[in-house]
């Protein structure tokens, strides 16, 4: 941490402790807690305006939450752990009046660890259903199946919510409030619905065909990926990256395989190097080609999406000849990549970069200058930058927005620093903005990969790593560019050869959070344009 | 050259009336139980024929082969669909208004079998020809937003009712549309009578003599055409990634069946109206002064020249649902008010100046 960082807080907090790392830690007690996220994101010297996710834990001892913060000016990062000593009624003070996006980060960890955050409007479960016994990532909690059975009658359904207020002596009071008014009229789009591309669905209170309020309903793919995590070996945990968000499997894989290196201090060859920003790249390309097409389709250009769909059987296609899958690839493995290039990899990846700006200029032949489509996107669910900063919409939505949010290029991992590329950002923030940040992103792609594939040097793909990776005690956080945002990778280790806890940070989760925030006012077609523009996968958020 | 209403004549007082001894009454009454049955036969014919086609059109759009497996080309693809709709059971829903929601298809279905009435098939192939033709055409195709509607409400459905309402606000708009630029075309052929209009085309077609007023009627008489049949990029009531399938989302069976086959006779109804039109009816292709070529023209049977124009219209139709977007209701709404309908107003006077002035060749 910089020093000017720590003497302030520590003038102004002296209860606080300090470690230092990759990303130093704030140890602090809630009392001050609500008092120090607003020095860290209203100080002028500091400036942690960006909330890059909340990590629920339980240390046995107590219940805590680590919040990863960054500055999206200066590009430093910070990371704050709040202890919440009583097991019986663990309680932490909200910071959603600080950032947006706290408010469903903070669902998610009351719905996996029961603690109860005072000040946060929404206090509801986020992913289990409402009636859901305990709390599943506590590490006292009972997995009989018979406290939670598979329920063969339809959820219940709440139409309120709970609300903890703390007064002037410090008591906290349960209040109930609605979600919805008495008279709204609320239609129901999703679970199964064409344009939420999965099962998600949007409790949408309309007025005639005008959007007023829509909650976001999810947890409907909730596979409870981190807590199954808890109990594999690190090797064992790399596989579940595919089932994220499955487009940006690469790049998912990529994050944790890194974290698990840094951890363990293993060094990986140049090639492998190569091979993975390859393979990161390629998958972007497929990404944004399936997101152009779905996107034109929820417009109602159907055709549009077999075009896409040619060059992206294309990439998938190089793809199965070298990780032997069309989906879950798979690839990236502890050391390296699990096998190594087909040995027409080189060939089909130019013919690919060949076929590319063609194709390119056909969609933007097609689509992008069409009349309708323009009076569809341009002015549509404009998000500002603050807004995106505020709800951590990060990827090429945030990059539409003019928020400089490219992971590559504001944290370079890998050896994206020694490549040349531009970062696509656009300032108008609406549905043609981020259309339009993917079409070039493509572009850019290309670039990378042009610069790479004439240049794959030899060596060995895959380092030999112990059979049996321990990890030592202690904890890493690492982020990576997903194809639709930054995807984080949290792992606290004791030790073992399974990680004590192993938190996803899913690009997907804000997208979906911010849909009510900028669909607000607009026609009930908007909320399909806007949805799609942000492109979230819904297995992604849910995990 | 072969004309129809010889056949029919002879029909009537030659066979039934002559050899059968039928009375006059019953000879009318089996002749329209004869038009009925051919007519009910035609219509599933050319739906099945329209569902084919446009899966094939749009398999072409698409780099895709379309359907090809079910006979030769695929032909009988939509024979095992329409087979398969009629066997599925009609589910019965709790909680809607069940009469309406069982009219409703049939209200839909029956305006687009009214309208087959004035259209003109062949030379002299038309079921009644009468002196208010376009206008008892323009009646009975508004019936269809009534069973829209009804089917909409019915159901009990959010999604349903949305795309109801969103029916009922667009084809009421855009019947104007349609309204104004056929009367458009009526004020050129100085008649409302289907016969008349296609013998007023004998030489040159309205499309090519009506000057510029006629061109402009046939673009907005395209769009608000394909507006009426609900079809991209105005399929609002049915836009499926936004309401499902809209108004008849609870539907199923041969009722849903209904309102996909009346999509589809819709179409070519909008296809006929216009090639009656603009484009001559049954009337063939004539150039004046190629006497030659004129008179090859006429060999060539008048139904064909009829329903070929009307697929070749149809086809620009299905051209435009498969290139693009879909528009929002508001735009649609403001497209309607704000542009077709200022333009038609004075596209109307412009043609009566022409009318009046002799413009036209």
């Amino acid at each position: 941490m910089a020093e000017d960082i720590k003497e302030k807080i520590a003038r102004l907090f002296p209860e606080a402790e300090y470690q230092e790392g990759d990303i130093a830690q704030i140890t602090v007690a809630d009392k001050d807690w609500h008092r120090l996220a607003m020095t860290l994101k209203d100080d002028s010297d500091m400036d942690f305006d960006f909330l890059v996710t909340i990590v629920g834990m339980d240390w046995k001892d107590a219940f805590g939450c680590v919040y990863y913060l960054t500055s999206t000016s200066t590009n430093r990062h910070i990371s704050v752990k709040v202890l919440a000593p009583d097991r019986e009624k663990p309680m932490i003070h909200s910071v959603a009046d600080l950032w947006a996006i706290a408010t469903i980060f903070e669902r998610e960890v009351y719905d996996f660890f029961g603690i109860v955050f005072i000040g946060n409007p929404d206090m509801r479960r986020l992913f289990l259903s409402i009636d859901w016994k305990g709390f599943p990532f506590r590490k006292d909690y009972d997995m009989n199946p018979e406290i939670n059975p598979v329920p063969l009658e339809s959820e219940r359904q709440s139409d309120f919510t709970d609300v903890y207020t703390e007064d002037s002596e410090g008591n906290v009071t349960r209040r109930e409030e609605r979600v919805f008014q008495p008279d709204d009229f609320v239609v129901n789009i999703g679970p199964q619905h064409p344009a939420t591309h999965g099962v998600l669905r949007f409790r949408t209170a309309v007025d005639g065909e005008t959007i007023k309020k829509i909650d976001v309903y999810m947890g409907y793919i909730h596979r409870g990926v981190e807590k199954i995590c808890e109990g594999l070996t690190y090797p064992q945990t790399l596989h579940f990256m595919d089932r994220l968000d499955y487009f940006s499997a690469h790049p998912y894989h990529h994050c944790l395989c890194m974290t698990i290196e840094q951890a363990a201090g293993i060094e990986i060859s140049r090639r492998a190097q190569v091979i993975r920003v390859l393979m990161d790249e390629l998958s972007r390309i497929a990404s944004h080609c399936l997101f152009i097409g779905t996107y034109c389709m929820d417009l109602g250009a159907t055709t549009m999406l077999f075009y896409t769909l040619r060059v992206r059987e294309q990439i998938l296609d190089i793809m199965e000849r070298t990780c032997g899958a069309r989906m879950t690839f798979n690839y990236d493995c502890i050391g390296g990549v699990m096998q190594d290039l087909d040995k027409d990899f080189v060939k089909d990846v130019k013919a690919l970069l060949e076929v590319l700006p063609a194709n390119i200029k056909e969609y933007n032949k097609i689509f992008t200058g069409n009349v309708i489509a323009k009076n569809r996107m341009e002015g549509i669910g404009v998000l500002s930058k603050e807004d995106a900063i505020q709800w951590a919409v990060s990827g090429p939505s945030g990059r539409a927005s003019g928020w400089a949010c490219d992971v590559r290029k504001t944290d370079p991992y890998s050896i994206y620093s020694e490549l040349e590329f531009d970062e696509i950002i656009r300032h108008e923030g609406d549905s043609m903005a981020r259309f339009k940040v993917r079409m070039d992103e493509m572009e850019q792609s290309a670039r990378i990969i042009s610069q790479l594939i004439d240049n794959i040097p030899e060596g060995e793909y895959c380092v030999k790593v112990p059979k049996v990776l321990k990890l030592p005690a202690g904890h890493w956080f690492r982020t990576v560019e997903g194809c639709r945002g930054t995807f984080g990778i949290y792992i606290e280790s004791d030790g073992a050869t399974s990680p004590y806890r192993l938190k996803i940070a899913p690009p997907c989760l804000p997208l979906a959070a911010v849909v009510d925030h900028i669909t607000r006012g607009n026609k009930i077609a908007d909320l399909i344009t806007i949805g799609g523009s942000l492109d979230y996968i819904v297995p992604d958020m849910d995990r | 050259m072969l004309n129809f209403s010889e056949l029919t004549r002879s029909f009537h007082y030659d066979f039934l009336m002559d050899a059968l001894h039928f009375p006059e009454w019953l000879a009318v009454t089996t002749e329209c139980v004869f038009i009925g049955i051919i007519l009910l036969l035609l219509y599933s014919l050319l739906a099945l024929f329209y569902i084919w086609f446009e899966r094939k059109v749009c398999a072409a759009f698409q780099c895709r082969l379309g359907p090809n497996r079910v006979g030769p080309w695929g032909l009988l693809q939509s024979v095992a669909d329409m087979f398969k709709i009629l066997i599925k059971e009609l589910i019965s829903l709790k909680y809607v208004d069940k009469f309406l929601f069982a009219l409703a298809p049939y209200l839909v279905i029956l305006a687009s079998m009214l309208a087959f009435a004035v259209l003109p098939w062949g030379n002299g192939l038309q079921i009644i020809d009468f002196n208010i033709g376009i206008f008892f055409l323009i009646a009975v195709s508004s019936i269809g937003v009534l069973g829209i509607l009804l089917a909409g409400w019915s159901s009990n459905n959010k999604f349903t009712l949305i795309g109801a309402l969103r029916s009922g606000a667009q084809m009421v708009s855009y019947e104007l549309s349609i309204g104004l630029s056929v009367l458009t075309m009526v004020l050129f052929a100085g008649t409302l009578e289907v016969g008349g209009i296609i013998e007023a085309q004998k030489d040159v077609w309205f499309i090519f003599s009506g000057h510029i007023p006629a061109i402009i009627a046939f673009v907005i008489y395209l769009i608000a055409g394909t507006a009426e049949t609900n079809r991209g990029p105005f399929d609002l009531p049915e836009a499926e990634s936004e309401l499902t399938a809209g108004y008849h989302t609870e539907y199923s069976g041969i009722h849903f069946g209904f309102f996909y086959l009346a999509e589809y006779l819709n179409l070519f109804i909008v296809a006929g109206v216009a090639t009656l039109l603009f484009f001559g009816g049954w009337m063939p292709l004539q150039i004046p002064g190629w006497e030659a070529f004129n008179n090859i023209m006429w060999y060539i049977p008048t139904p064909i020249w009829f329903i070929a124009k009307a697929i070749v219209i149809s086809f620009i139709i299905i051209w435009f649902k498969w290139t693009f977007p879909r528009l929002r209701i508001d735009q649609l709404l403001s497209l309607e008010w704000k542009y077709l309908l200022p333009i038609n107003l004075f596209n109307l006077v412009l043609m009566a100046l022409v009318v009046v002035f002799k413009w036209h060749f």
